[in-house]
């Protein structure tokens, strides 16, 4: 009996190497040790024991509440008996995955003048490797912390909070490597991506998103608007173990709606960039929205899988972007392979071989105001879309909801809103939300899940066969991943930010996923 | 060029001023005319986090801890003063001098029977929405149009829904809520009736609006009729 007792508690602080999150092997099939649940960006679980016949009987299993009641967007981790999770504005918790007793809590203290400029106080989650968390803060630091305790072992500033710059999205820890994206693209900051030395904390490389003069793109901002050119990366990443690639989407330039002093495409902003992990060089980029001016950031998770796309075999990284098209592209060479609209837009006729938009004449903001879909909140946005390789679909949370565009004066200063202008958003009941499946290779509309208002919250399919997902107005639904129907929802009282995860407790799966200010676990028993 | 030089000693309208840095500062959240984007609407009489010019000037400078709204120190304390000025402009409804006679109004709007959908100061019937401070919210411009003609611009708390169950019974009245799954319906008689959504037989979302289009009223009528309306800034 205490040799048992010996070996669970072993277990519990067991070590987490890369190998183990790389391999995502059956072992770990009841842990989720990444963001997106593995590093390719699937945000799937293998885990099938709620599936199509018995989802109807799920019911919460636990409610965590923490003591800041505000909005809290988490992704947790689990690992081997324990979920970490983050809140607001800079908190994490070691929670009991079986019960969601706390087990330790760290909080950071702000700085009295931290200001978030455009987003919230929030925190979408940590990274683990080895034996420590890594979180990014409010205030642009990367902390590692002790994943037994709680304790700082090291921490490392990133960047100044006090000229707008901020951490909310989850670090994405790699071979030794933590790698964290910025936030600050509406304060006209410069972006850039940033690895630290897991064990030590010590900056090994950055990558700036805007180029400075004399380096390549820079022919491509007029004037000294490079300067304040944004182009932030403030959503978790992607990575190909086999490339050494990671793969990073970066937001919207500086000032997000008049472009009137930043003439040119404004690379690399609302771009995908390819960046060797070890080094940081960039291998290839790939812009969507060249010269931006509806704030259609780039910056979501990118899927990596295998296809044939048009008869050849292609390594690809598929993203569902906020100016509302699907695009595949060759993750190994950046090449475009094909792109087609998936919800609503009024901007481009298409796109060119290149994957380039053939531009409609008439929709950047004005004045007046410029009715244009999709809204700058766009298509999607941050919250994860999911790929399964069962059913090779790629299911996005879709936002159908046009604004009108006003363009406005753009005055740069340092730690203030550099936007240039704003929205009108159309009356409620014009807009909508969908999950849409989409057919991974083609971009087809397979199916589409309608929900009252559109929506705030990722989806994770299963192998059970279903669609987690959230909606605005609080319900938590489970969907057929094979025809979008409902098979399951409880409505949870709160608007849901968030990416559901699945995991296992004493080999039970259970589901979790946030609802505004509290946690909640679902199970079958 | 003196008329020039007066013009510059001269204060700048507070409104347009801060209107500008209200687009400029605050759009992004609040949405460029203030209705509401990831931020909350502030086209209402009363902002429920500053109640009054000192409190909204309180807010604008230092933000409100623990949310998502920053405070700014990067504009000048005349330049939060204009801010405040311009937002508290789009909030409520200045006080109009209208051609209507207050008093008479009262009496056409009991004759009329309004009381019987509407509540005033706590007298009347809840069907529809309560309209003691209706004149700090609405123009007398939009309280004609909504007395003569209540389908042209129906608010979403107000939409009329019929709903028809699997047993053809037919519910009609105000959606008090909806979600994706479910709705909830109050008809005339205060009932609130819910229904899962994918059980119905139909759902329909009317564009009209259930009050009746006051148009017989004369116009010396209508005009005291928006008057005693306009009247109407009680607490909200």
């Amino acid at each position: 009996m205490k040799a048992v007792f010996l070996a669970t508690a072993l277990t519990l602080v067991a070590q987490v190497p890369y190998e183990r999150i790389r391999t995502n092997s059956e072992l770990d099939k009841g842990n989720w040790l990444t963001y997106s649940g593995n590093y390719q960006g699937h945000r799937f679980s293998p885990l099938d024991q709620i599936n199509k016949t018995n989802v109807a009987n799920l019911k919460p299993m636990w409610i965590y509440q923490p003591a800041n009641p505000q909005r809290f967007e988490t992704s947790p981790i689990i690992a081997d008996g324990l979920m970490y999770i983050t809140e607001s504005p800079t908190v994490v918790t070691a929670l009991d995955a079986r019960t969601g007793r706390s087990v330790w809590r760290w909080e950071r203290t702000l700085p009295a003048d931290l200001q978030t400029i455009g987003f919230g106080r929030v925190n979408r989650g940590v990274a683990i490797l080895d034996d420590m968390l890594f979180v990014g803060t409010l205030d642009a630091y990367v902390v590692a912390l002790d994943r037994r305790t709680g304790a700082v072992r090291w921490q490392t500033k990133v960047a100044d909070y006090k000229v707008g710059h901020c951490i909310t999205s989850a670090p994405l820890a790699v071979k030794g490597l933590v790698i964290t994206g910025v936030s600050g693209g509406e304060a006209g900051v410069r972006g850039f991506l940033a690895a630290y030395d897991a064990k030590t904390g010590i900056e090994v490389w950055r990558h700036w998103t805007v180029p400075e003069k004399g380096e390549p793109g820079i022919e491509s901002w007029s004037g000294d608007s490079y300067k304040t050119g944004s182009g932030t990366t403030w959503v978790t990443g992607s990575y190909d173990p086999d490339t050494n690639l990671l793969y990073w989407g970066t937001g919207n330039p500086g000032p997000d709606w008049n472009g009137d002093s930043r003439i040119g495409d404004n690379l690399y902003t609302c771009s995908l960039l390819a960046l060797d992990a070890t080094t940081g060089k960039r291998k290839w980029h790939f812009q969507f929205t060249p010269h931006d001016t509806h704030d259609w950031d780039s910056t979501h998770v990118p899927m990596l899988f295998d296809a044939v796309v048009k008869g050849k075999p292609h390594k690809v990284v598929a993203v569902a972007n906020r100016n509302a098209f699907y695009y595949l592209l060759d993750r190994v060479t950046g090449e475009f392979l094909l792109g087609v609209p998936y919800a609503k837009q009024t901007w481009a006729k298409g796109l060119d071989d290149k994957g380039r938009p053939e531009l409609i004449a008439g929709k950047d903001p004005t004045e007046a105001g410029n009715l244009v879909w999709p809204s700058l909140q766009g298509a999607t946005n941050w919250f994860s879309p999911s790929y399964s390789p069962l059913t090779r679909n790629v299911y996005v949370p879709v936002r159908e909801m046009g604004a009108h565009y006003f363009k406005g004066e753009a005055i740069f200063k340092p730690g203030t809103f550099f936007a240039g202008g704003g929205e009108r958003t159309l009356k409620a009941d014009d807009n909508y939300g969908a999950v849409r499946a989409l057919d991974a290779v083609t971009g087809a509309l397979k199916w589409e899940f309608r929900l009252h208002q559109p929506i705030w919250a990722g989806v994770m399919a299963t192998a059970g066969g279903l669609v987690f997902g959230g909606s605005e107005e609080g319900n938590f639904y489970a969907l057929d991943a094979s025809d979008g129907k409902p098979l399951w929802q409880f409505q949870t009282g709160g608007s849901m930010a968030a990416n559901p995860v699945s995991f296992l407790v004493d080999g039970k799966q259970r589901v979790a996923m946030s609802a505004k200010g509290v946690l909640l676990v679902f199970g079958l028993n | 060029m003196i008329l020039a030089f007066l013009f510059l000693l001269q204060d700048p309208d507070p409104i347009q001023q801060g209107k500008r840095l209200f687009q400029s500062q605050c759009a992004v959240c609040h949405g460029i005319d203030g209705h509401g984007s990831t931020g909350p609407s502030l086209i209402r009489p009363k902002l429920p986090r500053a109640q009054d010019e000192a409190a909204l000037i309180r807010v604008i400078a230092e933000g409100i801890p623990n949310t998502n709204m920053p405070g700014s120190w990067q504009m000048t304390e005349r330049e939060v003063k204009w801010t405040a000025t311009y937002v508290l402009s789009i909030g409520r409804v200045a006080e109009q001098k209208l051609p209507g006679n207050v008093e008479a109004g009262a009496e056409v709007y009991r004759k009329s029977g309004c009381a019987s959908c509407h509540i005033v100061n706590g007298k009347g019937n809840g069907y529809g929405p309560e309209l003691t401070g209706i004149g700090l919210r609405r123009s007398a411009i939009h309280l004609k149009q909504s007395i003569v003609e209540p389908a042209a611009d129906v608010p979403g708390e107000s939409m009329t829904v019929v709903a028809v169950t699997s047993q053809g019974q037919s519910v009609v009245g105000i959606r008090a809520n909806e979600d994706s799954f479910s709705i909830q319906i109050r008809d005339m008689s205060g009932r609130v009736h819910s229904f899962q959504k994918a059980a119905l037989k139909s759902l329909d979302k009317q564009q009209g609006s259930v009050m009746p289009a006051f148009n017989k009223l004369t116009p010396t009528e209508l005009d005291d009729l928006v008057a005693y309306l306009a009247s109407l800034r009680g607490d909200q």
